[in-house]
């Protein structure tokens, strides 16, 4: 049992629930969930739209807060945390990787993956150097002074990866990371982040559609409803 | 996040959209361009109208007939005119009074060779062009000589010497004056307009004695003139001018005096209280003009806080906290604006510089209005970046990330 484990889990949820909007318009986004996810872990979650996945792991990077129970990083609750304190978290042991890639416009490479590096509070050199090094990790150093529009999706999608990268974070959370891309390239995308997975140990909890992208963890939740429905980790 | 990198965040995001950061600040420019040009132009005309007055002289003071209370210059007075008499009682009965001269001074027609001219004709003793403080370009001064003598000589003024001597040397030239002949000593120096628009260089002096003599016939003067010791007597030696002339003049305690003491300086400070409302006027223009530019710089700041929702969602995702969102974003708004304030004094000095040339004043970079109209274009943008800052920082991470 988990409960009776002396470390606490890196990631766990007790009893979370979310909801949305108020009296008879109100949506329950997730009801009650329980999961834990240890350090090092490689999760898939899937489910259909609207089943609560993307919520689960928007409160898993502390982007939302639940409406109730608890979720705790490594132990300790995050909803009484101020929001100074949950930025620096997002900064320091977060990496997120979204089906958009999100990244600046108008911006380098370089400069999008230096991003967090800023609010890290490096310096301009420390912050090139160490950007550089991300995007060589993620096969793109030669396109290091491209803006995102000079740049295949696999390759935006690369450097977003780089972002989540460049802070060392303990653990990645992916949102849909093969959604606007082809199978090939999604397959490289994958390859990426279950090697970062196996090679730096990063925990990673990844939310897909697609079956093929989420046969790469070993852990599959699936989620309906706002509750788990299975939790299958592959032997 | 340091104020560095801050800034220049704030820049790249400005130059990505040069067109509508030009036109967002161009109230602010125009407010600041406004102040600055005025400054330029109230400093060069204060400039232009003290070098005007010191050129009258040093420490002088004019005595003329009439109530003090009459303006100045304005229409003729009932009140008798000076004598040499009073001039001598003056010289004996002041303490702080330098020097002291008698000026009468009438328009006449004065006559050269084929040409002639009507120009205004001065009986001056000696004394007057050195409170003055006027010398000549060439020849020589009137001579305390020239006046016991009452010599048949006087000086001319530049203006003078070009409509009667065109291309030649005035020096020991005949010049009838109201057909008494006189001949050209010296060549005054050329003074050019005066405050009020006059031809300064428009003029002949000649001695006192030969004008009064042998021109009007009276030794009557309109006009003394006097110089005090030094600048912080000029009080005292007004005061000691009146009390003789109201002796010599017999006015009672309590009676209205029937003539005047003038202060040059006097003419200073009305024309400065004129100064004064235009410049409080125009700052309240200049005002409305900042105060809109501000509003213009709000409203961008909204819309690109607006279009840039998605771009914040990141930065906090990636752990920009609420602060850093309200210093990027006011950061921006100040960056603006300073900028819009740099512009409009670039642009406020070459107007002044361009209008000061059209009106004929001296040119004046006014310094002082510098960092004043910089402070102002800054605390522009930090009063009306401020909103919109703290809209952006109180985003939603999640909701700014879904923004489409």
């Amino acid at each position: 049992m988990d409960s009776l484990r002396s470390e606490p889990s890196l990631l766990s949820f007790r009893g979370v629930t979310r909801t949305y909007g108020e009296g008879e318009a109100e949506v329950r986004a997730l009801d009650g969930v329980d999961l834990d996810i240890q350090q090092g872990e490689f999760v898939a979650i899937t489910g259909a739209s609207g089943s609560g996945k993307s919520t689960a792991v928007s409160i898993l990077g502390c982007l939302d807060l639940p409406s109730g129970g608890e979720y705790l990083i490594e132990g300790h609750p995050v909803q009484s945390l101020p929001a100074d304190v949950l930025a620096a978290l997002r900064n320091a042991k977060f990496g997120f990787v979204f089906q958009a890639y999100n990244l600046l416009t108008r911006t380098s490479a370089l400069d999008n993956v230096g991003l967090p590096l800023i609010y890290a509070g490096l310096g301009v050199a420390e912050r090139e150097k160490r950007s550089f090094e991300a995007l060589a990790a993620v096969g793109l150093a030669e396109r290091a002074d491209a803006s995102p529009n000079q740049l295949s999706g696999g390759q935006q999608q690369r450097v977003a990866i780089a972002r989540a990268l460049v802070n060392q974070p303990e653990v990645i959370l992916a949102d849909e990371p093969t959604g606007n891309l082809d199978s090939r390239t999604s397959a490289e995308i994958m390859q990426l982040i279950a090697r970062l997975n196996v090679e730096r140990g990063i925990t990673v909890v990844m939310v897909t559609h697609d079956p093929k992208s989420a046969a790469w963890a070993r852990r599959q939740l699936v989620f309906s409803d706002g509750r788990i429905l299975s939790d299958t980790v592959r032997a | 996040m340091s104020l560095r990198s801050t800034t220049s965040v704030a820049f790249s995001a400005l130059l990505r959209n040069r067109l509508r950061s030009l036109l967002t600040v161009l109230g602010v420019v125009i407010g600041v361009a406004a102040v600055l040009t005025m400054e330029s132009l109230g400093q060069g005309a204060t400039a232009y109208i003290g070098n005007t007055i010191s050129g009258m002289g040093s420490n002088m003071l004019m005595i003329v007939p009439g109530s003090p209370n009459q303006r100045m210059g304005g229409g003729a007075s009932n009140a008798p005119l000076f004598t040499t008499a009073d001039l001598e009682a003056l010289r004996r009965g002041t303490r702080d009074v330098e020097l002291l001269a008698a000026v009468s001074q009438r328009p006449l027609r004065i006559v050269a060779g084929g040409l002639n001219r009507n120009t205004v004709v001065n009986g001056a003793s000696p004394e007057y062009l050195e409170i003055r403080l006027w010398g000549v370009s060439r020849g020589r001064k009137l001579t305390r000589d020239d006046e016991r003598l009452g010599a048949q000589v006087c000086l001319i003024g530049a203006t003078v010497t070009r409509s009667l001597f065109p291309g030649q040397d005035p020096l020991g030239q005949e010049l009838r004056v109201h057909g008494v002949s006189c001949r050209v000593v010296g060549e005054l120096e050329e003074k050019g307009a005066s405050a009020f628009g006059m031809d300064m260089d428009d003029i002949v002096f000649m001695p006192f004695t030969t004008f009064t003599r042998r021109i009007t016939g009276s030794d009557r003067l309109g006009l003394i003139v006097a110089s005090a010791r030094s600048p912080d007597r000029i009080d005292d030696a007004k005061e000691q001018l009146t009390n003789v002339m109201r002796a010599r003049r017999r006015v009672l305690p309590g009676e209205d005096d029937d003539f005047a003491v003038r202060d040059p300086r006097e003419v200073q400070a009305v024309l400065d209280q004129v100064t004064g409302v235009l410049t409080t006027f125009l700052l309240g223009v200049a005002g409305i003009s900042l105060l809109v530019g501000g509003i213009g710089i709000m409203n961008i700041m909204l819309v690109s806080v607006t279009e840039r929702t998605r771009e914040i969602g990141v930065r906090l995702a990636v752990g920009a906290r609420g602060s850093d969102i309200l210093s990027q974003f006011l950061v921006e708004a100040v960056v603006l604006s300073a900028a819009g304030g740099v512009v409009g004094i670039g642009i406020g000095i070459a107007a002044g510089w361009g209008l000061s040339g059209v009106l004929n004043l001296p040119f004046v970079v006014p310094f002082a209005a510098i960092p004043v109209a910089f402070g102002v274009s800054v605390l522009v943008g930090v009063i009306f970046g401020v909103f919109p800052a703290r809209k952006a920082a109180k985003l939603n991470p999640l909701a700014a990330l879904r923004f489409e």
